[in-house]
């Protein structure tokens, strides 16, 4: 065995160069699967995170008739007197951070340029809510006790014209379904790095939210943030109301795991593409050294080379080049995964709506990902490598002996 | 004991339409221990009766026997393992693996035949000596001249003690001195080994060393003439 793999390394040395070069290409194709695959991962989790920390939460509490779509402010869809409830999720080791919200839908008008909005009424000391006050870039954050303070995103604030200390007109619907209008002043303008929240949504002070709206001490969910994202299951069993719904982070995600399932989908077609692609390539480097050594497979039939040993010694040649193609592709692809790991790449606002995406994405490499990638690129060089390994030992001996004189 | 015994044995090769009668009924027989040549004009079928005795190939029709087993219709397999335990070759053209050293190429016989270590050492360390290429071991064909790859090929075919050796013009390539060492080294383990030699040859300068004369025309033997015994070196 040992004899047979010396054999097939300096069967390749022969012709180094197009050796290299077959191996070459195999571990330029896995290098860019390893980033495309990294690079959707990365997409994925930043995406999840995001909109974990931004919008969902890990869990929300809310009342059974709450429609999301509708933002409904009617006091029977909505938490009444959520502070008892809040305390006892708090409790709860595995918990970070719990605490209300009031969701409405408004408009902003200044001058005369207006945008429809999301308006959070957020507690602003809760830890739930650092995101929007170490996201402030201008201005300062808001106090509970602001009645007329509001917080906008930048692109709002850009599209706007706004800065900090300018007055906006306020439209939001109530809980009896009117409308109420109100000035607010600009206390500050945030950043989340995310273009799709942030250009959509503002934030009062819960208790000015609550008032404006008509809906007194109610909230229409109770946002609760986790140490770590798989301790949902234990928390949703440890709370007991019959009274609300929970919603765990999955059920209120559908759609970025649903896209992240797609993307899998798509990308495992483009693997097969990718290493198929490459794999002619090795195929066609060792059908050329076939038809080159047709004589010399003649002279080891001859000495007593059995076919199945003739197929070995090509096997080996190719499991050699998909070893070193896995080897350059690993390095490869370890360096620029690795730098874009750290230092990311901008998409700007390449948002799609209902992905929260950050406009920079960081490759997020597994180990998982980069062993399957390397273990299918050596499966099907050697599925590929078995054509020309069949043709070298389908040669009758006299015949292949004839070819060399 | 005969080595080989050849009853009846025809061969014809197609190439697209048209038929070609390599061999048209040859027989005879070999002894064991003989230095026997086959003679004849390109074409005679020289060649295709040493592939044939050398189980590289399967007659039309007729019998082919080595060592006493017919092996007119052993599968690719069995025609490989037979090669592998009796047969040893000489080729016109160095028939050596351009990758392996010369140490490499005479053990890869032994190797395949899943000799020990060991043994493989001994054994391909006396054939070098034996063909005089000791100092010559570690070295690639491509650093060897004809005349010594011709050698090393010589201790590849004797690495399995075969009970023949099989040489297809074995001195067409070389030049008169090289040619006289590599019939004097083959000559020389014929009487050594007693391991008998076939060899094909158009070449008179060859012809003279062979104790046995099997002369070839047009697929059929003219004649069958034993020799007056010879000695390495006296021919020049």
């Amino acid at each position: 065995m040992i004899q047979l793999i010396k054999m097939a390394y300096r069967d390749l040395g022969r012709n180094r160069r197009r050796s290299f070069l077959s191996s070459l290409a195999l571990g330029v194709g896995l290098a860019l699967l390893l980033l495309m695959a990294a690079f959707v991962n990365g997409e994925m989790n930043s995406t999840l995170d995001n909109t974990i920390r931004l919008q969902s939460g890990h869990l929300q509490i809310r009342a059974q008739t709450y429609d999301e779509t509708k933002s409904s402010l009617k006091w029977v869809d909505l938490v009444e007197n959520p502070e008892p409830l809040i305390e006892q999720i708090a409790s709860l080791p595995q918990v970070k951070a719990a605490t209300p919200r009031l969701y409405a839908s408004g408009i902003v008008s200044a001058m005369n340029k207006s945008s429809g909005v999301r308006v959070f009424g957020i507690d602003p000391l809760s830890p739930a809510n650092a995101p929007y006050s170490e996201g402030i870039v201008n201005g300062e954050y808001l106090s509970n006790d602001d009645r007329q303070g509001v917080l906008i995103g930048q692109p709002l604030a850009e599209k706007l014209e706004l800065s900090t200390g300018d007055q906006v007109m306020l439209s939001v619907n109530t809980s009896n379904g009117d409308v109420d209008e109100q000035l607010f002043t600009i206390r500050g303008i945030y950043s989340t790095q995310t273009y799709g929240f942030d250009s959509s949504t503002i934030f009062l002070p819960l208790g000015k939210a609550q008032a404006i709206t008509q809906t007194e001490n109610h909230a229409s969910a109770i946002f609760v943030l986790l140490q770590e994202r798989d301790q949902t299951d234990e928390v949703v069993a440890a709370m007991q109301t019959s009274k609300y719904e929970i919603l765990t982070w999955t059920e209120m995600n559908e759609l970025i795991l649903q896209t992240e399932e797609l993307s899998n989908a798509y990308m495992s077609l483009l693997y097969l593409i990718v290493l198929g692609i490459t794999a002619t390539v090795i195929v066609n480097t060792l059908v050329m050294a076939v038809y080159e050594r047709t004589r010399e497979i003649g002279i080891l039939s001859a000495i007593g080379m059995k076919s199945g040993r003739i197929m070995a010694l090509f096997l080996a040649e190719s499991t050699l080049l998909a070893i070193g193609g896995i080897l350059i592709g690993l390095v490869l692809g370890s360096l620029v995964v690795g730098y874009l790991s750290k230092y990311g790449f901008y998409i700007g606002n390449m948002g799609i709506t209902g992905l929260l995406m950050e406009n920079r994405i960081y490759t997020d490499p597994t180990l998982e990902d980069t062993l399957s990638l390397s273990l299918i690129a050596l499966v099907i060089t050697l599925i590929a490598g078995l054509y020309p390994a069949i043709l070298a030992t389908r040669l009758e001996p006299v015949d292949a002996l004839r070819a060399g004189q | 004991m005969e080595v080989t015994k050849i009853q009846n044995v025809t061969k014809s090769f197609k190439t697209g339409k048209v038929e070609t009668q390599a061999l048209r009924g040859v027989s005879f027989s070999i002894e064991s221990g003989e230095f026997t040549a086959l003679i004849g004009p390109s074409g005679s079928g020289k060649t295709t009766l040493l592939q044939l005795i050398g189980c590289l190939d399967l007659p039309t029709s007729g019998q082919v026997y080595v060592n006493g087993k017919d092996v007119s219709h052993l599968n690719r397999n069995q025609r490989a393992d037979m090669r592998k335990g009796t047969i040893g070759f000489i080729f016109q053209f160095f028939a050596l693996i351009p990758t392996l050293t010369a140490y490499e190429n005479v053990e890869m016989p032994l190797l395949l035949n899943g000799h020990t270590p060991t043994e493989r050492r001994t054994r391909v360390n006396q054939l070098l000596e034996s063909v005089g290429l000791a100092e010559r071991a570690h070295h690639r064909p491509d650093q060897l001249s004809g005349g010594e790859q011709q050698r090393v090929a010589i201790a590849r075919a004797l690495s399995m003690k075969p009970a023949l050796i099989l040489a297809d013009e074995p001195t067409a390539n070389l030049d008169t001195p090289n040619g006289k060492l590599v019939m004097d080294t083959m000559l020389r383990l014929n009487q050594e080994t007693g391991v008998t030699f076939v060899f094909a040859t158009h070449d008179p300068r060859v012809i003279q060393y062979a104790r046995r004369v099997i002369t070839l025309r047009d697929g059929l033997i003219v004649a069958n003439d034993l020799v007056e015994s010879v000695s390495i070196g006296v021919k020049e």
